[in-house]
């Protein structure tokens, strides 16, 4: 093969995510420029704790839509989560046990809807488009349909409280992640799975297993990222997070460069693209843009992404035969 | 030599489907060292027979012996842990991965002591691995989705030989391939034989090249083998005129 230059051209038709940096840098620039409040420490906590949950949730989705599956419903479970943390705490345990059984039974809901997928083979669009009806509908019965306040104390503040808490936990979590994928045999098993089901399974993967453990894994990071929220906000709201911060994580994937057909994906990329969406949306609200206008620029971007996506691989495919 | 020790034998091997008898009763034996073409027409259950002997399926009855010793394979991974390694058809390769991480797939090596993959130790032994039996590719680093079949079915070859396999089972490994890259392969089989440590079953359509390539072949049909023999005592026509009668009796 011969050794392509390493121009920025070809960078960034070959690293999805160089693509995506450099558009991230470009609308830093911009907003800078626009308004002078963009690097300012008030504001830069703003866009973190804008983009952090769909952070989360993004590397979960990244995980599945590498594996040929998608999760509808974890946006539901970024709001049961804190709710079965304050019930776990009525029941006596402390903070800490309270979160602990909160992720459990996050992780179990992850089990639930893998299991309907991969057992019955029910495509994962339409579980998860089922259980997100569920899910939202038990955490509206046991709160009651009514806000409470997330408890105080030392637990609260490393998970929330700091301002910039909760955007450690996530880009700590999206490295780890990556690493997951590129360094240990669950991520190439990921991506054998999404790539080629049939050739997984003779190759003696357990594709199920696979499959349903990184149901179990989006799950976890949806109500991880659902508890970081509540205590952020301090209050745990059964409106919180739903289809919207799951649609910007799956967003945040595609635009970061996850092929939506299965077999290939970049945590790195997601993170990026994660950071881009919750830039624009800050960049938008400094500039005095209305919400409406950030959503059409939001599904320009995938759309455009998409398309590029599909034409950059073409492309490669051409040029390198 | 009646005390030969077969490396693969099977005994009256039946599977069925549900309501569909795929196999009714098919036996086969293997010298270490042999090779032995299957040739039949599509959905005559060769592939089915594979996939048994694999592991991939277990037969609904029969027997199974490797080295002598009776086997019952519950899955690939304990097929593959008596030495049977399959390359089927659809290559198991995954497109979007490179080669060196197709080669290594699912016996994938790990830095000692760490649950981290060791990407430097299978680049240098697929490379190693490739170069000794004559597969040359642009680079392990290569998505395989960007190369020829040729080089695809190589790879899959390369990858069941370098995880030390005793019994190689090739899944129509010149299907659909331009006479180039199917002189590639056969001769890439041929170097394989030459070096006698593993034995071989290539399924097959073509006759000619499976003649001229295997120690014996076997027709199969309808789930029944309906010729055997040693290939120098066969011919093509021969085995044409077996089908012949076969399609004979089946229409009447």
């Amino acid at each position: 093969m011969n050794k392509t230059k390493a121009t920025l051209p070809t960078l960034l038709l070959r690293k999805p995510e160089a693509s995506i940096l450099l558009a991230g840098i470009v609308l830093v620039i911009v907003f800078q420029i626009l308004t002078p409040n963009f690097f300012t420490d008030a504001n830069l906590q703003t866009v973190s704790q804008f983009f952090a949950p769909w952070t989360l949730i993004a590397c979960g989705e990244i995980m599945l839509l590498i594996a040929g599956e998608v999760d509808l419903s974890v946006g539901q479970v970024f709001a049961l989560a804190p709710f079965i943390m304050h019930f776990a705490m009525l029941a006596g345990l402390p903070v800490i046990l309270g979160v602990i059984v909160a992720l459990l039974v996050s992780a179990l809901l992850g089990l639930f809807i893998g299991v309907i997928t991969v057992r019955f083979g029910v495509p994962s669009f339409i579980t998860t488009l089922g259980a997100m009806l569920l899910f939202n509908g038990l955490t509206l019965t046991i709160s009651g349909g009514f806000p409470i306040d997330t408890p105080a104390g030392a637990t609260g503040f490393v998970l929330g409280g700091w301002d910039y808490s909760e955007i450690l936990w996530a880009v700590v979590i999206a490295l780890g992640m990556h690493v997951m994928l590129r360094h240990t045999r669950w991520g190439l098993h990921t991506v054998a799975v999404g790539g080629n089901p049939t050739g997984a399974a003779e190759a003696g993967i357990h594709i199920r297993r696979i499959k349903i453990g990184n149901f179990m894994l989006c799950s976890l990071l949806g109500g991880f990222a659902g508890i970081l929220n509540a205590f952020h906000v301090t209050s745990i709201d059964p409106n919180a997070g739903g289809a919207n911060v799951m649609f910007l994580a799956i967003a945040s994937a595609v635009i970061g460069g996850t092929s939506l057909m299965g077999g290939s994906g970049t945590i790195l990329g997601g993170l990026i693209g994660a950071a881009v969406l919750g830039i624009l949306q800050d960049g938008f609200t400094l500039l005095g843009i209305n919400a409406f206008t950030f959503d059409i620029i939001t599904g320009a971007a995938i759309l455009i992404t998409m398309i590029s996506n599909v034409q950059f691989a073409a492309w490669r495919r051409r040029s390198r035969t | 030599m009646s005390d030969t020790t077969y490396a693969l034998e099977a005994r009256n091997i039946t599977k069925r489907f549900g309501r569909v008898q795929a196999l009714h009763g098919i036996s086969l034996n293997l010298k270490p060292g042999e090779m032995l073409g299957i040739l039949g027409d599509n959905g005559a259950g060769k592939s089915t027979l594979m996939k048994i002997l694999s592991g991939f399926h277990a037969p609904s009855s029969g027997e199974l012996l490797v080295n002598g010793q009776q086997v019952a394979f519950e899955s690939v991974d304990h097929a593959r842990s008596h030495g049977i390694e399959c390359v089927y058809q659809d290559l198991a390769l995954v497109n979007t991965l490179s080669v060196y991480h197709n080669m290594f797939l699912n016996r994938e090596l790990r830095k000692p002591g760490t649950p981290f993959l060791d990407h430097k130790a299978m680049r240098e032994r697929a490379a190693a691995a490739l170069a000794d039996i004559g597969v040359n590719v642009p680079s392990v680093d290569e998505e395989v989705g960007m190369l020829s079949g040729g080089q695809r079915q190589a790879i899959a070859i390369a990858r069941a030989v370098s995880s030390n396999a005793r019994v190689l089972l090739l899944d129509e490994p010149l299907a659909a391939m331009g006479a180039r890259e199917a002189g590639m392969i056969i001769a890439l089989i041929e170097r394989l034989k030459a070096r006698g440590d593993v034995s071989l079953i290539m399924i097959a359509h073509n006759y000619a090249q499976t003649l001229d390539v295997a120690d014996k072949v076997m027709m199969v049909q309808r789930g029944t083998c309906t010729f055997e023999g040693r290939s120098a005592e066969t011919s093509v026509m021969e085995l044409l005129d077996i089908v012949k009668r076969e399609y004979r009796a089946a229409a009447q």
